[in-house]
């Protein structure tokens, strides 16, 4: 076991793990932050995407113990955060999610397209959506809801 | 899956890694990103006894810039070459080889020396420094020494590397300013793995012109008679053709079916078009 300490949601941890615990396992099953899902395990579906230092990472291809010292932040941690809060009003608005398995990282990797800039068109938006996978919308709502949420930013932005 | 148990270890600095990794004793692997391998140790098929993570190495974070070229450290990440945020050799065509590499989650976190040094087949790394005539700095217990990325791999995740040698930089020759450049790429979804990818680069104040094909069922494929059509001027569709068609015919040992073949001709005529519009 390795003792880790991590700013999570904005609060310091410190705990034991394991070398193998993957951050998503690390998170789910020892921080009970189950908004994080697990779907492929091999970072293929994309269900797992967080924020370590900032950036979205696949928490599945990324041991706990590797994130000693950083910043985590998972979809239980935005609250307060305007970003996160229009694409939550777009996503119910727009009907977005059904069952809801990918949307924690649908949102977390909408987010970061639109601080970055990347989600001015629907093409620039599916690329940026590429690497997270739902089963049930057929995307169109997703796109639609991130099209909606980037638009209010800009006016944001703009004002 | 999960991972199985492994110990894991961050050492302090590059020579420390590499001491660790020959006390391995081949049960050893480094991780740095770990966008492959712990995919690969959670499908159970990698199983290292030892993870040494060498991501936060200072040594392998540099990017500086002479006047014939830019080194990058392996520890450089495919975001950064996307976002720009480290000196660009290429103009423009590492950026546009990032982009198209998995999805941001990966390049957040995945490095380009891990993609060298892991060699899968088809990825982007290895065809594209192939092509801009880069180098690579590798570090063992005895030293530095430097290989050509071109010839780097040798098969199918095989390289020159030894057990106990870690990729440190890479040197990538700047092409001029006039040079121009054909990146493509074929795969069935936006992120996924190339199943075919060609890359063109032709310097004429350089009089350098190179052709290499990713995703060819081995180590990246240098095509040396569509090279030699570009160098010539390229614009003749039909002997770039009949050149690319004698390149794979000329490189049996791949097994390209028939379909691999037509794919990869079409990803070099696009690759073309792009150098000569």
């Amino acid at each position: 076991m390795t003792a880790i300490r991590l700013r999570l949601n904005g609060v310091e941890v410190a705990k034991d793990v394991a070398a193998r615990t993957s951050l998503a396992d690390y998170l789910r099953e020892r921080r009970n932050l189950t908004g994080t899902h697990l779907g492929c395990e091999h970072g293929v579906c994309g269900a797992c995407t967080v924020l370590v230092a900032g950036e979205p990472v696949r928490s599945c291809l990324t041991l706990a113990v590797a994130c000693d010292g950083w910043q985590v932040q998972t979809i239980e941690g935005f609250s307060g955060d305007p970003v996160m809060a229009a694409l939550r009003d777009a996503f119910h608005r727009r009907h977005g999610l059904q069952c809801g398995f990918c949307t924690p990282a649908m949102l977390i990797t909408a987010r970061d397209l639109i601080r970055r800039g990347k989600a001015g068109s629907e093409a620039e938006i599916r690329q940026g959506l590429a690497g997270n996978l739902c089963r049930c919308t057929g995307y169109t709502n997703i796109v639609a809801a991130v099209l909606d949420a980037a638009a209010t930013q800009g006016a944001r932005d703009a004002g | 899956m999960k991972a199985p148990d492994f110990d894991y270890v961050r050492p302090h600095s590059l020579g420390e890694a590499v001491g660790l990794l020959a006390a391995g004793a081949g049960e050893a692997r480094v991780v740095a990103g770990g966008q492959s391998l712990l995919a690969l140790m959670n499908l159970r098929m990698a199983a290292p006894a030892l993870l040494i993570d060498i991501a936060r190495l200072p040594e392998l974070a540099i990017a500086t810039e002479d006047g014939e070229a830019v080194t990058l450290g392996a520890g450089v990440t495919h975001a950064m070459i996307e976002d720009g945020r480290v000196p660009d050799p290429s103009q423009g065509l590492m950026a546009r080889a990032a982009l198209s590499l998995g999805y941001r989650a990966i390049r957040n976190r995945g490095t380009i020396g891990g993609s060298l040094a892991l060699a899968d087949p088809a990825a982007e790394w290895p065809a594209v420094l192939a092509a801009l005539g880069a180098e690579a700095s590798v570090r063992g217990p005895g030293g530095r020494r430097s290989l050509k990325c071109a010839g780097f791999a040798t098969g199918i995740y095989e390289t020159q590397l030894a057990e106990d040698e870690i990729v440190e930089s890479i040197r990538i020759p700047k092409l001029s300013a006039d040079a121009r450049w054909g990146y493509v790429k074929l795969a069935r979804k936006s992120g996924e793995f190339a199943t075919a990818l060609a890359v063109a680069v032709a310097d004429r104040a350089q009089g350098r012109f190179q052709i290499v094909l990713g995703a060819a069922n081995g180590a990246p494929l240098a095509l040396d008679q569509a090279s030699r059509a570009l160098a010539s001027g390229g614009g003749n569709l039909d002997a770039m053709r009949a050149a690319v068609a004698s390149d794979l015919d000329r490189a049996a040992d791949r097994h390209f079916d028939e379909f691999q073949r037509n794919l990869h001709i079409v990803a070099v005529l696009r690759a073309v078009r792009q150098v000569t519009p």
